[in-house]
């Protein structure tokens, strides 16, 4: 379950033909078998224990150990030796360091940071077009952070993230280095990756912050276990990835193990290893506002508080710089990645290392131009977005919550998707007797993989109930189903247009760059005002985050279809419908399987955020958990939470797990 | 060669790092700024709570010079914080009997600080133009009669009651057994999704039931009534799963940690002089939460315009 993109795509493009064919022999004989298993499990299964909910007796109570664990921290957090002579440390050091980059970017004044951001945008992109326009990005992401009032806030963030990105992609590199040089460690990581990015902050949040305290410390920490897997993956995947003949070519020149690695297979990594970087930096500022849950301050904690008065227009106003500073390293990241490899053309003051040291002088000339405007953003020059658009939020969801003609409104849709679709989902799935669930998810698992595909399945589901969440977990599943076969169908939709008119994807591009990276606590108070405190508002908040990630990848599934394939097709006269249905989609089909896989985990991560409008079940013991201090309750969710992302990512997956 | 450079490198990178972990941390504030002159308060999420840290916060700054810090977190973190001398003071709480239990009594890391001057109070509420239309509904024995009122797609046939945030205190899934009410609870999960509910259901004039309490900034919006439910009495409370009660009347407490009681000085003095009533509060909350207001501004213009009651907060010099 990889949150990156676009890499692993052409990976599993290979093998898919051969293993398809396989299974279609194989697939007969398994319904056979799953059939005569169930002809003998069912009446066994109803003889010995009826129907019903997972079994009173089954369950394990964990939450009485991690309550206890958590009173040991609190006692001796003081006095243990632990605490004092290892842990303190690198509480201190995470506040001193994330303080000095702080200082570092205030010393430099508005003027000096602005600059900086532009020119290194603009090193970054190389000259010609393409500079100019990553380094107009880059100054109009500054000058609206300062329009907004919220540049204080901005430099704040950007200190956390410079340190949080900067550990990530240190431990990341270290992760993916031994990932990638050893497949037995690579397969033993697999898993832990997994769970780094699926067990929602929220579960985690709370023993970090018992052990290394409130503010900066225990969300930097956060930050960092969410944001260094990208990292870690991309690098193992470049490491693998590297030409067999340079190494045979470099080994044969004698070079020793470490000097190839430096000289040969990172330098060949590179690229993917920016890619990865850049996907660190996108995860990492997906976590500011819950980095402020704990006090880390900066735009989280003005995202966070607008909340509590109910005040949109100014959690949007903390919201869109972080959405632009997102954009800003996006760009800029993407346009270094673009360039390696790019022989430079000449040499010239405007490259290599003057280019550099051009730079650097001039924001050494801005930043002493701060001693004649000063440093802080002048304060006539802000903009308060918050009164207009609240106005307009308001307006929006009285016309469009009841009473449209024919459509209904917002707030009918809610109420039918509930009844009609929420509440019989989920009465199915709880009404199933726990053992068929067990032998239904068993077979699913065996039918799309292998035994050792069922057996993960299995264990995973059978440990919900074990945990004592059963009917819960059932729950946020019926939920999560839901959401995410709308985002499928509608992102998948989305990509078929995308990929066929490409003016429609450039038009979309800052919307989709906003949804994906715009705090959910930002739009949570009008998708309430809209949809009412129910599931569906969880539903809704889920698609939105996760649709992003599916248009693309199906967009770009579908844009790296064989031309000849299609030029075939067409010159045997296909209409463009039986292009689509019969050669584009089929071919991109591991496209659109990664497609699934992101789709299941981006749900899943929302589902913590759904349970703060509603949605109820596990994301809302999460938040409890967090909120109560109570360790145990958190924890057993968000580990079922884990389980649940586990069960769905087998059954969903046939060939991924062949390939790794 | 280049080789060992590094390898010398690393070798002496780990081995300061080790000498500097011989050395026990600094378990002190790592926020002082220049020593005394810093107080850090916790700004809890309700408006109510914002409104008295804004106003300690603007005097302890404009009056007494000092640098005061504000963190926003969840109650038992900031319980958490307080002890450990993260933050000094928690100028709003509505009782944590295991924290205070744990914190004040057995270790004694954190000190009371007071009362606040307000009195919280829970309770069931359904909106007045509701209570009007059908004063019956105010008594909790006649609520099973307004079900198909309360109705919704989430509650399943049954009245559904609007809950908050997790962090509330909450009785309700005990009371509705123990009362043998027809009602289900629906937890909204933080209290921005439940005032957007109720604000939504008031422009609409529908029915609903909520938890909810006092002072609230939005009382001054939307007029609520309380449900009657049985009186409370001390120590109705005490086994949760029995709870057939009211929610009680609740002296709102302050909390300082327990060295800054001790040596916060003026700050510390002024901090527990602090006091005031249920309407000056919801004054400040409504310029906040109601006119969209800074906290800063609404503090600043409330201290302009009530000189007399703050002067005597100010420690005597």
């Amino acid at each position: 379950m990889t949150a990156v993109v676009t890499a692993p795509a052409k990976e599993a493009a290979a093998p898919e033909r051969t293993l398809r064919s396989l299974l279609r022999h194989r697939v007969k004989g398994k319904l056979l078998l799953i059939a005569v298993a169930a002809l003998v499990l069912i009446p066994a299964g109803i003889a010995l224990w009826g129907s019903g909910s997972w079994p009173g007796e089954l369950t394990v109570n964990v939450s009485g150990p991690l309550d206890d664990a958590n009173q040991w921290v609190i006692d001796n957090r003081d006095t243990h030796p632990v605490f004092l002579y290892f842990l303190l440390h690198f509480s201190n050091t995470a506040v001193d360091a994330v303080d000095v980059v702080y200082r570092f970017l205030d010393a430099m004044g508005w003027l000096g940071v602005v600059v900086a951001g532009v020119l290194i945008a603009w090193r970054a992109a190389g000259l010609g077009r393409r500079g100019v326009k990553v380094a107009g990005t880059a100054f109009v992401a500054f000058a609206v952070c300062g329009l907004l009032g919220m540049w204080d806030a901005t430099l704040l963030t950007i200190a956390l993230m410079v340190v949080a990105v900067a550990v990530a992609a240190l431990l990341g590199v270290l992760i993916g280095l031994a990932a990638g040089l050893s497949d037995r460690v690579d397969r033993a990581l697999r898993p832990v990756l997994d769970t780094m990015q699926v067990m929602p902050a929220f579960a985690y949040l709370l023993p970090f912050v018992l052990v290394f305290g409130t503010g900066t410390p225990a969300a930097l920490f956060c930050t960092v276990i969410y944001a260094a897997p990208p990292m870690a993956r991309l690098t193992a995947l470049g490491l693998r990835g590297a030409d067999p003949a340079v190494l045979e070519a470099s080994a044969s020149l004698g070079a020793s193990g470490w000097q190839r690695l430096r000289t040969a297979r990172l330098p060949l990594a590179r690229r993917q290893m920016l890619l990865g970087l850049n996907q660190t930096i996108m995860m990492a500022l997906s976590m500011v506002v819950i980095a402020a849950l704990v006090g880390a301050g900066g735009l989280g904690e003005q995202v966070y508080s607008a909340l509590s008065t109910v005040d949109v227009g100014k959690a949007l106003a903390a919201g869109i710089p972080i959405v632009l500073i997102a954009v800003w390293l996006d760009r800029t990241t993407a346009a270094a990645g673009d360039r390696i490899g790019e022989s430079a053309p000449g040499g010239g003051l405007l490259h290599g290392r003057s280019a550099w040291a051009l730079v650097f002088a001039g924001v050494v000339a801005a930043v002493l131009g701060r001693l004649a405007i000063g440093t802080a953003w002048p304060e006539g020059w802000t903009y308060d977005i918050s009164t207009p658009v609240n106005k307009a939020q308001n307006w929006i969801t009285e016309h469009l919550s009841s009473g449209i003609p024919v459509l209904g409104g917002t707030e009918v849709w809610s109420e039918h998707f509930t009844l009609w679709i929420l509440n019989p989902l989920r009465d199915v799935l709880t009404w199933l007797p726990w053992w068929s669930l067990l032998l239904l998810v068993a077979a699913l698992a065996w039918l799309v993989g292998t035994w050792v595909t069922a057996l993960t399945a299995t264990v995973s589901m059978a440990a919900i109930g074990v945990l004592g969440v059963w009917a819960k977990s059932l729950d946020t599943l019926s939920q999560v189903l839901a959401a995410l076969v709308l985002t499928l169908f509608l992102g998948v939709l989305a990509g078929i247009f995308c990929a066929r008119a490409g003016r429609l994807e450039r038009w979309l591009r800052p919307v989709l760059d906003a949804m994906q990276t715009m705090p959910q606590f930002v739009y949570l108070i009008p998708v309430v005002a809209l949809f009412g405190v129910t599931r569906a508002s969880a539903i809704i908040a889920a698609v939105v985050y996760a649709l992003p990630a599916v248009v693309r990848i199906t967009t770009q599934g579908l844009r790296e279809v064989d031309p000849a394939a299609l030029e075939a097709s067409r010159s045997l006269g296909a209409s463009p419908r039986q292009q689509l249905l019969q050669v584009q989609l089929p071919l991109a089909r591991p496209a659109l399987q990664l497609a699934v896989n992101q789709g299941v985990v981006l749900v899943l991560a929302v589902v913590v955020v759904g349970g703060l409008v509603g949605g109820g079940a596990l994301g809302y013991d999460v938040v409890k958990g967090l909120s109560r201090g109570e360790m145990g309750i958190g924890m057993t969710a968000g580990v079922a939470i884990v389980c649940l992302g586990l069960v769905l990512d087998r059954i969903t997956q046939p060939t991924t797990r062949k390939t790794d | 060669m280049r080789t060992l450079r590094i390898t010398t490198a690393v070798v002496s990178a780990l081995g300061v790092l080790t000498l500097s972990a011989c050395g026990a941390a600094d378990t002190g504030k790592k926020n002082d700024v220049g020593g005394k002159k810093s107080v850090t308060l916790t700004v809890p999420s309700w408006v109510g709570a914002q409104a008295n840290t804004a106003v300690a916060a603007y005097i302890l700054k404009k009056e007494l010079g000092y640098t005061v810090k504000t963190q926003q977190m969840g109650e038992v973190l900031a319980w958490d914080a307080l002890a450990k001398g993260d933050v000094d003071a928690i100028m709003e709480d509505w009782g944590h009997p295991k924290e205070e239990k744990q914190y004040v009594a057995t270790k004694k890391t954190v000190v009371k600080g007071g009362d606040l001057g307000v009195t919280g109070h829970i309770g069931w509420f359904v909106p007045k133009y509701y209570a009007d239309a059908h004063p019956e509904v105010t008594d909790y024995k006649n609520l099973n009669k307004y079900v198909k009122d309360l109705k919704t797609a989430e509650s399943g046939g049954k009245g559904e009651i609007l809950e908050g945030s997790p962090d509330y205190v909450t009785n309700d899934d005990a009371l509705i057994k123990n009362l043998k009410l027809d009602l289900k609870t629906n937890y909204s999960g933080s209290e921005a999704a439940q005032i957007t509910a109720m604000k939504k259901y008031a422009k609409a004039k529908k029915p609903f039931l909520t938890y909810w309490w006092t002072p609230q900034w939005l009382n001054a919006q939307i007029d609520m009534v309380e449900v009657k439910l049985p009186q409370y009495k001390a120590g109705c409370d005490a086994d949760p799963k029995k709870i057939a009660c009211a929610y009680p009347n609740t002296p709102l407490q302050k909390y300082f940690n327990a060295d800054f009681a001790k040596n916060g000085g003026e700050a510390a003095q002024f901090l527990k002089n602090f006091k005031w009533t249920t309407e000056q509060q919801n004054e400040v909350a409504l310029m906040i939460a109601g006119e969209k207001m800074s906290p800063e501004a609404a503090a600043e213009k409330w201290v302009k315009e009530n000189e007399s009651t703050w002067k005597a907060w100010l420690p005597k010099k």
